[in-house]
């Protein structure tokens, strides 16, 4: 069998996890579960600097340095298109040309589901300036060939809100979504727990983002290493192809040659 | 001395300081950062030759941990 990779922006993965970087208890918590995750693309918020602190403090790509991971800059925090492609820029300067971004636009603080009118924007101001995007939408199939047409790299509907670990609330337009697209469809946000992982994967996604389900978790580095397989396990159980759904029962072993 | 406003707090420096001597004084040089000014990107090639005005407003960002 030739090895089950999947391909972003001409770039060839072999883990199918993404992970983000947030809300670890510090960096080398942070490293230890990235490690385990098996993740290659690896997801990082731009702030401003603390001026001040001490220059020789330990820095994020310190621990995910760019030349191990692929490293997916995010517009969390952003609620306009303005910020967001703002953000695009630095991110890409700050990384030294590379210019593969996670676009989200956020519409409210509650839900942090995107605000598709801005999102739609900045991905087109984004893909006209040679960015390629990876993008953060709701789970609407309409939306999602949107984007893709405007030329998204990828197209990432939510499972659940954000951090939320719902799971996935609508297997059948992530279906959709899928179906439709001809690029890969990675659900981002909303996994609380390992079988969420399987079954985005069974339902036939490309990848799963996640942060807060790995970050969150008691045992961080153990959550990673357990979505690491459920990945798999999804993927694998996805090309295997799943029996159909019955009704009613049918045997596992022959009727025929019973002695009684 | 002028005044530079920057990641949003007022600042006093040097008349005609550059891009980069602000890094510098900021203890911030050589670390990985990129920088705008009054929302344009200022590319780090240009930090030694950009002479920033009174008024101004800097963002210095990094990158950090984020889903």
């Amino acid at each position: 069998m030739h090895p089950d990779t999947f391909t972003i922006a001409g770039r060839e993965y072999g883990s199918r996890l993404l992970v983000g970087t947030g809300k670890y208890k510090d960096l080398d918590e942070t490293g230890e579960a990235i490690r385990a995750s098996g993740a290659e693309i690896v997801t990082v918020a731009i702030r401003r600097s603390n001026i001040g602190q001490d220059p020789s403090e330990p820095n994020l790509l310190d621990v995910v340095p760019p030349s191990e991971y692929t490293i997916l800059p995010n517009t969390a925090g952003c609620f306009t298109a303005k910020d967001a492609v703002r953000t695009c820029r630095l991110a890409r300067e700050l990384l030294d040309g590379h210019s593969l971004v996670k676009l989200e636009v956020l519409g409210d603080e509650k839900t942090l589901y995107p605000d598709i009118t801005a999102t739609l924007e900045a991905a087109e101001q984004l893909v006209a300036d040679d960015f390629q995007v990876m993008v953060y939408t709701n789970d609407d199939p309409i939306v999602a060939r949107r984007l893709e047409e405007i030329g998204c790299v990828s197209v990432m509907p939510l499972a659940a809100p954000i951090g939320s670990g719902l799971g996935i609330q609508n297997k059948y337009n992530i279906l959709s979504i899928i179906e439709n697209a001809n690029v890969p469809v990675l659900v981002d946000a909303g996994v609380g727990t390992a079988s969420d992982a399987a079954i985005a994967m069974e339902l036939g996604c490309d990848g799963v983002l996640m942060n807060s389900a790995i970050a969150g978790a008691r045992n961080p580095v153990l959550m990673a290493s357990a979505m690491r397989k459920a990945i798999e396990a999804g993927r694998e159980a996805y090309l295997a192809g799943r029996i159909p759904r019955k009704r009613y029962a049918s045997t596992s072993s022959p009727l025929d040659g019973t002695f009684f | 001395m002028i005044e530079i406003i920057v990641n949003g707090e007022p600042r006093q420096f040097g008349e005609g300081i550059t891009a980069a001597e602000l890094v510098e004084e900021l203890d911030l040089a050589g670390k990985r950062l990129a920088m705008e000014v009054n929302e344009e990107l200022l590319p780090r090639s240009e930090f030694p030759g950009y002479r920033l005005s009174p008024g101004d407003q800097v963002e210095i960002v990094v990158a950090i941990g984020g889903g």
